[in-house]
């Protein structure tokens, strides 16, 4: 079943549409979210929340703004920072933007590296250099706009787009080896 | 259009990212409806942010039942609470109807009983005038029979003529009083424009006087009808005439007759 269709289908309130799209985007949405709280139980429980948000604003959703996995990418990333900021409200915002997700495959545990797919994932970031995690992570996962991006890392606006477009190149030949 | 080129900004990761705005975005879905390069492309970035994001994802199965749970707790919830209110309303609405049902049965019932009342306070009314009238009968038939009774009373009988041989009345007079109780209850009803007319008659020579009419003779119940007669009667005869009566009798319709015993 082609996207477009799940997606109409998911709009007229059919779950098993539903659960289709949820198959194909919670882990990401998972890993998203992760990357901004750092807390695998609460990421977790972010995450249905998220699904559920998406499920009751169904119609919001219009093709002709984005991409549906840009439009839950935001309502993710909203709702991670909001959880984040509520709790951490006293802890400051030091780790929001000091830690980069390269930190998160560190600090994994070790059993995980035995599935292939890990192996190949780890190899996919590997293979990045920091300044394109950086900006990837900021742009993508902490919906960080150019300004705010080329202010925490020091570099001309303009700078932004193009490297991002030139690191985002990178991880696509990564994929493809 | 330079698609290689609109390719090669970076606008395309951007619009991935979600950080265009809401015109730059129609404009890019726009190009992307035209351009197959271009939706290529864009999914091609996307594919590489969902890979990119995969691998950041705790190693935990996510289970879709959690999310339809909450999913079909959240929608049960909504359309429970249409349902309550819709049942409330429709609670109101039977209620308010059936309290116009209601509302219309007792006045429509209130409505009957009081005609109903009506109908009986007429009844009573009715029955009370009967009683009255016999009542008030009674006392005219006890007047009667003291009357009839009364010692001075002549009583003649009349009998049936020619004209109408089956025919009988009674007359009861007083002398002193000058009084005569015609009972004529032995006459035929008189046709429409006629009446009975009694007469006092001398017999030598035969001298007839009208002692007077019997009026409203169908209406009288007891068909006894009260006159005057100051004459010294010989003899009292009935004769048909013709409406308000006439100044000599008409022999051939002389219904009956009868003479005053001497004694």
């Amino acid at each position: 079943m082609q996207l477009e269709e799940l997606i109409t289908r998911f709009q007229q309130k059919d779950t098993f549409a539903f659960e289709r799209l949820h198959a194909m985007y919670a882990e990401n949405i998972f890993g998203v979210i992760n990357t901004i709280v750092k807390d695998d139980n609460l990421a977790q429980e972010i995450c249905q929340d998220v699904f559920v948000k998406i499920w009751n604003n169904a119609l919001h959703y219009n093709s002709s703004k984005g991409r549906f996995f840009t439009w839950i990418l935001n309502i993710a990333r909203n709702s991670a920072i909001d959880v984040l900021r509520s709790k951490n409200y006293k802890n400051q915002k030091k780790n929001l933007s000091a830690d980069y997700f390269v930190s998160i495959l560190e600090n994994a545990p070790e059993e995980n590296e035995t599935t292939v797919n890990t192996v190949g994932l780890r190899k996919l970031v590997s293979k990045l250099k920091e300044k394109c995690i950086k900006v990837i992570e900021l742009l993508y996962f902490k919906g960080y706009t150019q300004k705010e991006v080329s202010e925490e890392l020091d570099i001309p606006v303009g700078t932004v787009k193009t490297r991002n477009r030139s690191c985002i190149s990178q991880l696509r030949e990564n994929m493809q080896e | 259009m330079n698609t290689k080129e609109y390719i090669e900004s970076g606008v395309l990761e951007l619009y991935v990212a979600g950080q265009l705005s809401e015109e730059e975005n129609l404009k890019v879905a726009e190009y992307a409806s035209l351009y197959p390069d271009i939706q290529k492309e864009i999914e091609a970035i996307e594919a590489s942010v969902l890979a990119l994001s995969k691998t950041v994802a705790p190693k935990i199965t996510l289970d879709f039942t959690k999310v339809y749970e909450k999913i079909k707790n959240s929608s049960k919830v909504i359309p429970l609470k249409e349902h309550k209110t819709n049942w409330t309303a429709y609670m109101g609405w039977a209620a308010s109807i059936l309290l116009v049902i209601g509302g219309a049965y007792l006045f429509n019932q209130n409505k009957e009983l009081e005609s109903q009342i009506k109908i009986v306070e007429e009844q009573r009314i009715n029955l009370e005038e009967q009683i009255n009238q016999a009542n008030t009968s009674l006392v005219k038939s006890e007047e009667l029979l003291t009357t009839i009774r009364d010692k001075n009373i002549t009583v003649v009988a009349l009998g049936g003529q020619e004209v109408s041989p089956t025919s009988y009345a009674k007359v009861y007079w007083n002398k002193s009083e000058e009084k005569v109780y015609i009972d004529a209850q032995g006459l035929p009803e008189p046709p429409d424009g006629m009446v009975y007319q009694v007469w006092s008659l001398k017999l030598n020579p035969l001298t007839p006087t009208s002692v007077g009419l019997l009026e409203d003779f169908i209406s009288d119940d007891n068909r006894i009808f009260n006159l005057t007669n100051a004459n010294a009667s010989e003899a009292f005869g009935i004769t048909l005439e013709p409406a308000g009566g006439s100044k000599s009798p008409n022999l051939e319709q002389l219904y009956t007759l009868g003479v005053v015993s001497s004694s």
